[in-house]
């Protein structure tokens, strides 16, 4: 039987292409908007797309951000994409300062748009492979178990990149000329991605498969 | 070394896959769904729809054709054609695009591009831009698949473009589109020049060299069209080509 997959829908993001790879994967998708379908939720999955503070101040107003901290906290399995990786963080300085969901220690930040010599096109656009940060020898029992460091690229549209406070919880770098974005970072039964599974092809689909098997 | 993205673009008409060249003289090719699968299987990075008549008619066709292509095509679909308003561009986001491609409509009425930039986000709004050469190092953009001038400076508006939101410019060459002569490489560092954000170059691939002229000209994307449609080149052989030329492209894009 297909497994239970409850994306968050909370008035933002391209769902259906989300709730399509889901199904790709093997999975059953489902959308949530209420707080009783979000604790009842097997695995969440948060996306988001546009401005932090629209996410945040919607994901609060709609009364599933203490929800979604109430579900982390289950130790169930839980994916965030793009801006819903970047929410999972103590704020973000996108338009001013901005509150997150604070369930990874850390904070985002602007895509430095140049480092004196290097100039780089804001927003990132385009496919990065992913390599290991120097914290980490494998992706082995992770959600990027089987990808190739170096090699497997995914897809990345984003003008803000998240920073860890520990550099322990970057699960998967992409070097942007010099600049070394955090494409995916992992706490417990947390795991979120700056770049789009969903849009990344067959490696995408390995991940949102992976994270059905967690 | 920054990473070009291939893109494989198709122009519509109705419920056909067409070709044209200079943006007219159109030749139904065949159901872009099964072009479309074919070039995501291939390893495209990126698939372009422009529906080449909605601007002429007001509507666009667009909406079944991307609905049927988000059900097993996992690549990134940028929509353009016909889009007026912030509802059409939620609805073809509903549909599944992840971009909107607008140019008459931002012509007519610029602040719509701050307009769904702020409500859709600007990696969301992709400023199209139909580019004709008027005189040495001067181009200005029509609407409505080049038919109509509307006397704007190429460069100019992009930089406004950018300035009012866009995320991303898909510059087509209307001299140069559908010819296989090459991409017009002045428009292209024209712009890219002026603007801190990607540009898409359109029109005139007729072979590899010409990719990589555009590439070194500044392209941070490369639309192909008829090379692909006309089977002459495969999207892995054009990969294996830019690699070999010392291109930035994704190397990892196997068959799916």
């Amino acid at each position: 039987m297909s497994k239970p997959v409850t994306i968050i829908d909370y008035g933002v993001g391209n769902l259906l292409s989300v709730a399509r790879g889901i199904e790709a994967a093997g999975g059953a998708p489902r959308f949530a908007s209420n707080v009783a379908d979000v604790r009842s939720a097997e695995r969440i999955l948060l996306p988001g797309v546009g401005a932090f503070e629209h996410c945040a101040r919607t994901l609060r107003e709609m009364g599933l951000a203490d929800a979604v901290r109430d579900f982390a906290a289950t130790g169930r399995p839980f994916l965030g994409i793009c801006v819903g990786m970047q929410l999972l963080f103590d704020y973000s300085l996108e338009f001013g300062k901005h509150e997150g969901l604070g369930l990874v220690s850390g904070h985002v930040a602007p895509i430095p748009e140049t480092d004196g010599t290097v100039r780089r096109k804001v927003p990132h656009i385009g496919w990065s492979p992913l390599s290991h940060p120097a914290t980490r020898e494998s992706w082995g029992n992770t959600i990027l178990e089987g990808c190739d460091p170096g090699r497997s690229s995914f897809y990345f549209v984003h003008s803000f990149s998240c920073i860890p406070d520990s550099p322990s919880s970057i699960l998967a770098e992409a070097d942007y000329s010099g600049f070394p974005i955090c494409a995916a970072v992992m706490h417990d039964n947390i795991t979120g991605f700056q770049c789009h599974p969903e849009k990344s092809g067959v490696a995408g689909l390995g991940v949102l498969g992976r994270f059905l098997a967690q | 070394m920054r990473n070009a993205r291939l893109i494989a673009r198709l122009d519509v008409k109705g419920p056909n896959l067409i070709k044209g060249i200079h943006l007219e003289g159109l030749r139904v090719i065949g159901d872009p769904q099964e072009f479309a699968r074919r070039y995501y299987h291939q390893g495209a990075d990126e698939l372009i729809y422009i529906d080449i008549v909605a601007s002429l008619y007001g509507r666009n066709s667009l909406h079944e054709i991307v609905r049927r292509a988000t059900a097993d095509i996992f690549v990134p679909l940028t929509v353009g054609g016909g889009i007026r308003s912030i509802e059409d561009v939620g609805a073809m986001l509903r549909e599944g695009a992840d971009k909107c491609a607008i140019n008459t409509a931002a012509i007519r009425r610029p602040e719509l591009i701050s307009e769904i930039a702020q409500v859709f986000g600007s990696q969301c709004m992709v400023l199209g831009v139909e580019a004709k050469r008027t005189s040495e190092g001067k181009w200005e953009c029509f609407t409505d698949n080049g038919r109509e001038y509307t006397g704007i400076d190429v460069v100019e508006w992009c930089r406004k473009g950018y300035e009012l939101g866009a995320g991303e410019i898909l510059l087509t060459s209307v001299d140069q589109e559908g010819t296989r002569k090459g991409f017009d490489n002045a428009l292209i560092e024209a712009v890219s020049q002026v603007v801190p954000i990607p540009v898409i170059a359109s029109g005139g691939m007729g072979s590899i060299d010409h990719m990589v002229g555009a590439y070194t000209h500044g392209a941070d994307a490369i639309a192909i069209a008829d090379m692909l449609h006309y089977g002459r080149v495969t999207l892995p052989e054009i990969r294996a080509a830019a690699i070999a030329a010392g291109m930035g492209v994704r190397e990892d894009a196997g068959a799916a």
